[in-house]
């Protein structure tokens, strides 16, 4: 079987891939939870580009309804247009819209369907969903027409675990919680997205990054994509190394924290901490 | 082929089905894991685990299972968890020490050689069940690790551990550091009152889209208004008692404010940690005790439980039969509050102490430990993230 594999631009454990791979052999969709940023989104991203499928993206928010991703009967404009006199009333097949699940059942090759951020919905949407994804079909009650899959797409379902899933949705998914990718994992990262950082400053702001992290009381720990946008800011403002290794009292904190640190309740704390820990070397 | 694991991971409270095992063995025909042994063990973890939480568990089971190591002693569910280690040796290690392990090998290989050692000392030691010491030693002295003679399980006037001695627990002055007072009690009231009126399903409200059409002559413009669930069911459990009589009164009023939100509200006492009887009725307690068993087939897995308590009390008292300072208690208060647990889909504890006293109490560490993390100060933010932890 072809198989999914770490690519260049995305770091992929091995856990990962067998899981992934599990998920395209018995064509069962994949659940992938984690911290925010550690890449839950793009992996459904590079398994399409990966496999040479089509990507169909369905996000979810609070008031998404699992019939949406089916399909919706638009009754609204068809009064209106009853109202209006328009012909097209009577063929109600005209107000019937297609959700993203009828895409991808209905695409002459596999794709790859991601779902993502399926518990910001409602705590019943994941069980609306069960049959059609176990089964890959729906019916259709306005124009009584089924939906079958012509091919089974695989779907790649993100939690950022706001809600605890159905059982019965869980049983019929493979799991796989993505773990925050210790250092070694993060320099591969780190080098697959920024080929030509200078060595230094990589590794200087892997410590401070780290550092970082390491603080319990954070509110929010930065992730992996915050390293990678401060990273970024680095290399446009091209700072050097030593700025980050200062122990300089004034530049308590890391340049641009602001991509780090994303609520001032944590750059307060860092800010004391910096201080406390400046205090102690005295 | 594998039963023998789908058992053991069973056993140690995995809810692992057939459904599941049947899955992993397709995908092992489908050559998914080709035979090593570590793509296996990434299937089948994929294949089987559908909670990160349940992820140290499986991989206990799986080692035992598969590569023959000892088993831990005891119950599985009740091994050390890693904060409670990294706590342990915060407490046990100078800033110095620290600083050379870190030079030596970083703090997480210091976590490594500490549970290990505890481990290793739990088999050569005692060989019970119980990894508390029986002798009435603290779990630091009996492990041996204590580089400074730093007996941290023995100070106990100040840490309130003292056994059989519940009567003397110290009254502090309850009110300045009471949570949650009549001032903010609407606030916190509001919380749970969302808690009660969850779900964003949408009706449509009728008297708003007759106006909104007419105000458009009569093209439909609909109006929709948040649907009202009312079917959060709520048990409370409250400690009573001593220092906690104060905070359970406010707990209590707080409930029961909020009660017509609820679908169904009911509470009971328990002393220091739940054992066999539980009573509805504090004054006349011997009339209204119940047996826990009964509660819990009384109440179905869907009620959300909530313990109010501050879980200061000896280690004993949750450990061991026999513990609970007022009779002799059968099974320990492990079991029920695991017996507990596990009945109830949705658990919390909410804790009136303040939070940054919770690190030095053992017993605080064993019962967050035994809740899965899930206790909560009783303040406002308390009681969101567990309203929020309880409706998910």
């Amino acid at each position: 079987m072809a198989g999914f594999k770490s690519t260049e631009t995305y770091i992929a454990s091995r856990d990962l891939e067998v899981a992934v791979n599990a998920a395209v052999a018995l064509q069962r969709p994949l659940l992938v939870k984690g911290e925010p940023g550690t890449g839950k989104t793009v992996l459904a991203h590079e398994v399409a580009k990966a496999l040479g499928y089509p990507l169909i993206e369905w996000h979810i928010k609070s008031t998404t309804k699992a019939q949406q991703g089916l399909y919706e009967y638009d009754a609204v404009s068809r009064l209106r247009d009853g109202q209006l006199g328009d012909p097209r009333v009577h063929d109600i097949s005209n107000y019937i819209v297609r959700g993203k699940l009828w895409d991808a059942f209905d695409a002459d090759q596999p794709v790859v369907l991601l779902i993502d951020e399926i518990d910001k919905a409602d705590i019943e949407f994941p069980n609306d969903l069960l049959l059609e994804l176990d089964r890959m079909q729906f019916f259709v009650y306005e124009t009584r027409q089924t939906v079958v899959a012509k091919h089974r797409p695989i779907v790649i379902i993100t939690s950022n675990n706001e809600k605890e899933l159905p059982d019965a949705f869980l049983r019929r998914c493979f799991f796989h919680y993505i773990r925050f990718p210790d250092r070694e994992t993060m320099e591969r990262i780190v080098h697959a997205h920024f080929p030509n950082i200078r060595q230094d400053l990589a590794r200087e702001a892997l410590n401070v990054f780290f550092q970082i992290r390491g603080v319990q009381e954070l509110k929010k720990k930065p992730a992996t994509s915050e390293l990678l946008d401060w990273l970024k800011l680095l290399m446009i403002e091209d700072l050097p190394a030593e700025v980050l290794r200062s122990q300089d009292p004034k530049v308590a904190i890391p340049p641009l924290y602001g991509a780090l640190l994303k609520n001032e309740q944590d750059v307060h704390l860092f800010e004391r901490l910096a201080f406390l820990s400046r205090r102690q070397q005295r | 082929m594998f039963a023998t694991f789908i058992l053991a991971l069973r056993e140690a409270g995995l809810p692992a089905s057939i459904t599941e095992y049947l899955t992993l063995l397709r995908a092992m025909k489908e050559g998914v894991a080709e035979y090593s042994v570590e793509d296996f063990y990434y299937l089948s973890r994929a294949a089987l685990v559908k909670d990160e939480r349940h992820l140290d568990r499986f991989d206990r089971v799986f080692g035992e299972v598969f590569k023959g190591l000892e088993p831990l002693e005891g119950d599985l569910r009740q091994a050390l968890p890693e904060d409670w280690l990294r706590k342990l040796a915060e407490k046990l290690l100078t800033e110095e020490e620290k600083a050379a392990i870190k030079s030596a090998g970083g703090f997480e290989a210091l976590m490594e050689l500490l549970k290990q050692r505890l481990r290793e000392q739990k088999g050569r030691h005692q060989g019970g069940s119980k990894w508390i010491g029986t002798a009435g030693t603290s779990p630091f002295g009996a492990y041996g690790y204590n580089p400074e003679g730093v007996r941290i399980g023995q100070d106990e006037s100040r840490h309130r551990r003292a056994v059989k001695v519940w009567d003397k627990r110290e009254f502090r002055d309850l009110d300045d550091s009471v949570e949650i007072g009549t001032r903010n009690m609407k606030l916190a009231l509001r919380r749970l009152r969302r808690f009660a009126r969850q779900g964003a399903a949408t009706e449509l409200d009728l008297p708003d889209t007759i106006r909104a059409t007419a105000n458009n002559a009569g093209t439909l413009d609909l109006k929709l208004v948040p649907e009202r669930h009312n079917a959060v069911k709520v048990l409370l459990l409250l400690d009573i008692g001593g220092s906690m009589d104060d905070h359970v009164r406010i707990s209590e009023e707080l409930f029961s404010a909020a009660r017509s939100e609820f679908k169904h509200l009911e509470h009971f006492y328990f002393h220091n940690c739940p054992y066999e009887r539980l009573w509805r009725n504090n004054r006349r307690r011997r009339e209204s005790e119940i047996s826990t068993f009964e509660v819990l087939r009384t109440y179905g897995p869907d009620y959300k439980l909530i313990f109010v308590g501050d879980a200061s009390m000896s280690p004993y008292e949750i450990v061991q039969p026999g513990g609970s300072v007022e009779h002799w208690n059968e099974e320990p208060g492990t079991v029920w509050m695991n017996r507990l647990s596990s009945h109830f889909r949705r658990s919390a504890w909410l804790n009136p102490m303040p939070e940054e006293a919770w690190d030095h109490y053992v017993s605080i560490g064993l019962i967050r430990q035994l809740m899965e993390g899930r206790m909560f100060p009783l303040t406002l933010g308390g009681i969101e993230a567990m309203t929020r932890e309880l409706s998910r």
